[in-house]
């Protein structure tokens, strides 16, 4: 997920979502007052960041794959500590690599971490390593957390209503994309887990504690009620964008109102009528008319603007070196 | 504690595969001696160590740190008067400036921030480093880091410093910086190191390790230049042969 | 993601910048993090197809980069590393909604071109922000920040080990990369040697988390880290994030570029 596809109100829903979990696993963790377990988780997810740059190649296939970790971090250290984890590599990537991003910081871990760690890992997981079967375990539980992620995305990005992209195809299109992302992924935790397994046995037998059944609940509930409300809206609605913004965002897609506003809007009819670029065949004084004026008289604005942001930052530049200069002079 | 010493008895330690890394080594450190701990490499130098300070426990055996014996109720007293420099300082130094780092362990021993921090700006006078107070300790130098870990011991006020392989991976003028540094301390120190020219440099007194025993304990001149004994311990003799 | 090498450049170029001492600087990394939440919170509260309107923003991460010393061509290195995945997806926006929304004299601009357009003006808004406030707070004083507003003790200390040994994870596996490269003539890794390879720099971090636990017990520590020093939130700190904040208020309900255009326009004609 990237800053520009999330809304105000998708972003901060899921941020209160995500630092809601993240709040109830530190909760956890602290209770359990292990404290070996802080420099571990520190180093681990140093160990996960690097690592994700590492690719190797996919049998069959030729294309490539990464390890992203939630769930091989679940399997270490628990699920409560995986999403402390995932969320400071996510939080560190949005700042440093401007990937992610810090408004979409909220859906990203929800897709990466607690999706993985408190729905995939408990579900599907854990009951598969404890019949004794973790490679099928790590490659159904990976897959099953980056199609749940995909669909995930699809959900943030169409709430949003920042792209205008239609549910449906959408999903048709992440779904399969998400496919061999998560057998990749699978993949990579399945021979991380053995090899630490026969290598290293008394590190792998580290029992990290269960997920608490109820943050699970309330992930699942969440995201249970979200896609329900959301395929609701994509049928009865053929147009589920303009539903989701004119619900989600009300302020977003139309002309706030307020004293303030009504004046700049009269600012802006008596000081911007260009008629010659009207189309044939509309309402002159229709609002689609009045539309196209002030986006034109806004592109306009937006190029002086710009310029006037360039300036400053010039000027704020120019000042700061001629100051640092006088001394030396 | 009127005499700082530590006294080791009859101490045993076993690796969860069943080897015997320390089988049955007993001597005692007087205050203000230095005492360098040599062996080859899995002699079981840095698992003696450890036990100095508590991060092991005796399996059997007995650890005396002053008056204490090494055990958990007494581990926060022990770990006040035995400061241990550990081989590789990026497992000390974590926090985001030097001078945070430092302070780290006083502040943990109960002083208030302000009074962490001298104490902290001092240490880092002694090691030379106060210069580097504002850094980070991932862009240090290895020297610089070095000493900035034994900064961080320092600030702690130890009586005893425990110092695994304190040359490894240092240019000859940090080398030369940290010989300098270390002579001029009058605490009990007692040094793990492979490098020998350093041990015969700070060290009167020399103990080898061979296999998790002790097997030689003596002035370190005539230990190291026994050829025949010190190869018979994987080692090589001190000074090399001309 | 960029080369493990080409991160770790970046890591310790924005870690270098951060040590600088200007007036951003020296603000109460609250003050920053709160604006940062702002300008985030307002920028994401426009319609899809404004563009225009969002320009103003811009002011944000201009004058905290150029007050803070922020080299431009950083900025603008860190953003395009970000674009991709804006523009992959972008590009489907103008096939999506193909109704023209605006003339300009005989082109026909679609709304999907105009989402297009918002979304791209969006991300590197973001982005350019981003890495703007990391450039002139420092993570160190980011984790102090979010702690002190209110994030979990154990997220924060969590994030202050992680940096902290982001650069030795990046190193090694960095060296092992390219131990193996030298003797791999360009043959990709392997499943079965990614386990090993992967495998063995995990034992390492782990073993190296038990050195780390060994020596943070040597010195007292009990679970928690100390908190950092107090700074008290000044008025320059108030200041900074009320004026920015009315800024950004003003961007989002006076439409500034389209007076701004609308004036130059009807001044035209």
């Amino acid at each position: 997920m990237a800053d520009a596809l999330v809304s105000a109100a998708v972003g901060g829903s899921f941020w209160a979502l995500s630092g809601g979990a993240l709040a109830g696993c530190s909760r956890r963790l602290r209770r359990d007052e292990d404290e070996r377990r802080v420099p571990l988780m520190g180093v681990l997810g140093a160990f996960v960041f690097a690592v994700q740059m590492v690719n190797f190649a996919i049998p069959g296939t030729g294309s490539s794959g990464h390890l992203v970790g939630t769930l091989l971090l679940s399997a270490l250290l628990g699920p409560p500590a995986a999403v402390l984890v995932m969320g400071s590599v996510l939080l560190v990537q949005a700042l440093f690599f401007a990937d992610g991003g810090l408004l979409a910081f909220g859906c990203n871990l929800f897709n990466m971490g607690i999706l993985p760690a408190l729905v995939a890992y408990p579900l599907v997981f854990r009951p598969l390593d404890r019949r004794g079967h973790p490679a099928a375990g790590a490659i159904l539980g990976a897959v099953a957390a980056l199609q749940l992620g995909a669909l995930a995305v699809v959900l943030e990005t169409v709430l949003s209503g920042l792209t205008g992209l239609p549910f449906r195809p959408f999903l048709l299109a992440m779904l399969p994309i998400h496919l061999p992302i998560g057998l990749a992924e699978g993949l990579a935790t399945a021979l991380l887990l053995r090899f630490l397994r026969r290598a290293r046995p008394e590190l792998a037998a580290v029992r990290p504690e269960p997920a608490g059944r109820p943050l699970l609940a309330l992930v699942l509930g969440a995201a249970v009620l979200t896609a329900g409300m959301l395929s609701w809206a994509a049928s009865s609605r053929p147009d589920g964008l303009e539903w989701s913004v004119s619900r989600v965002a009300p302020a977003g897609a139309d002309a706030p109102d307020g004293a303030v506003h009504r004046f700049a809007a009269r600012l802006q009819r008596r000081t911007s009528v260009l008629p010659e670029y009207a189309l044939p065949g509309t309402e002159p004084a229709g609002p689609a008319a009045s539309r196209r004026g002030t986006s034109l008289s806004g592109l306009l604005g937006g190029a002086a603007t710009l310029g006037l942001v360039a300036g400053a930052g010039w000027l704020i530049t120019r000042g700061r070196r001629i100051l640092r200069a006088r001394p030396e002079a | 504690m009127s005499h700082h010493l530590v006294e080791v008895r009859e101490l045993r330690h076993a690796y969860p595969d069943g080897t015997l890394a320390l089988d049955g080594p007993t001597f005692t450190l007087h205050h203000g001696e230095a005492v360098a701990l040599v062996g080859a490499n899995g002699a079981g130098k840095s698992t003696l160590l450890k036990h100095l300070n508590g991060t092991l426990r005796a399996a059997s055996g007995e650890v005396r740190v002053g008056e204490l014996p090494v055990q958990a109720e007494t581990l926060a007293q022990v770990r006040r008067t035995v400061g241990m420099v550990f081989q590789d300082p990026d497992d000390m130094l974590f926090m985001p400036t030097v001078l945070e780092d430092v302070a780290f362990g006083p502040r943990n021993l109960g002083f208030p921030p302000p009074e962490a921090e001298a104490r902290a700006r001092v240490a880092l006078g002694q090691v030379g480093a106060a210069h580097l107070a504002a850094k980070a300790p991932y862009h240090l130098s290895v020297g610089e880091k070095r000493r900035c870990a034994l900064a961080a011991v320092l600030a702690m006020g130890p009586d005893i410093l425990v110092l695994d392989e304190p040359s490894t991976g240092l240019d000859p003028r940090g080398r030369r910086l940290l010989v300098g540094l270390l002579q001029a301390f009058t605490h009990t120190r007692i040094i793990a190191t492979h490098d020998l020219d350093l041990a015969s440099r700070l060290c009167p007194r020399t103990l080898v390790l061979h296999r998790g025993r002790l097997v030689a304990d003596g002035p370190t001149r005539a230990i190291l230049a026994d050829r025949a004994r010190m190869e018979s311990w994987d080692l090589e003799a001190w000074p090399p042969e001309a | 993601m960029p080369s493990l090498a080409a991160a770790l450049l970046d890591l310790r170029e924005l870690d270098r910048l951060a040590r600088l001492d200007t007036p951003v600087h020296r603000l109460d990394p609250r003050a920053k993090v709160l604006a940062t939440a702002a300008f985030l919170a307002t920028l994401a509260s426009f319609g899809p197809r404004e563009v225009s309107a969002l320009l103003p923003l811009a002011l944000f991460p201009v004058a905290l980069a150029a007050l803070g010393e922020v080299p431009f061509g950083l900025l603008a290195r860190k953003t395009l590393l970000g674009l991709p995945f804006i523009l992959v997806l972008g590009a489907f926006l103008p096939w999506v909604d193909r109704v023209p929304v605006l003339q300009l004299g005989p082109l026909a601009v679609s709304g999907g071109w105009l989402a297009f357009a918002s979304l791209l003006v969006r991300g590197l808004l973001a982005m350019v922000t981003a890495t703007a406030l990391v450039a002139v707070t420092g993570f160190g004083d980011l984790c102090a920040a979010l702690d002190r507003l209110g994030a979990p003790r154990a997220f924060s200390q969590q994030l202050l080990f992680l940096h902290r040994y982001l650069f030795l994870a990046g190193e090694e596996t960095g060296r092992a990369l390219q131990a193996r490269e030298l003797r791999a003539f360009g043959r990709p890794l392997a499943p079965r040697e990614y386990g090993a390879f992967a495998g063995h720099l995990l034992t390492r971090s782990w073993e190296r988390a038990e050195r780390v636990h060994a020596a943070l017990r040597a010195r007292g520590f009990d679970g928690v880290l100390p908190a950092r020093a107090q700074t008290a939130f000044g008025t320059g700190a108030w200041g900074f994030l009320l004026g920015w904040s009315a800024f950004f208020f003003l961007c989002r309900w006076l439409a500034l570029p389209a007076l701004l255009g609308g004036l130059l326009a009807g001044g035209g004609s």
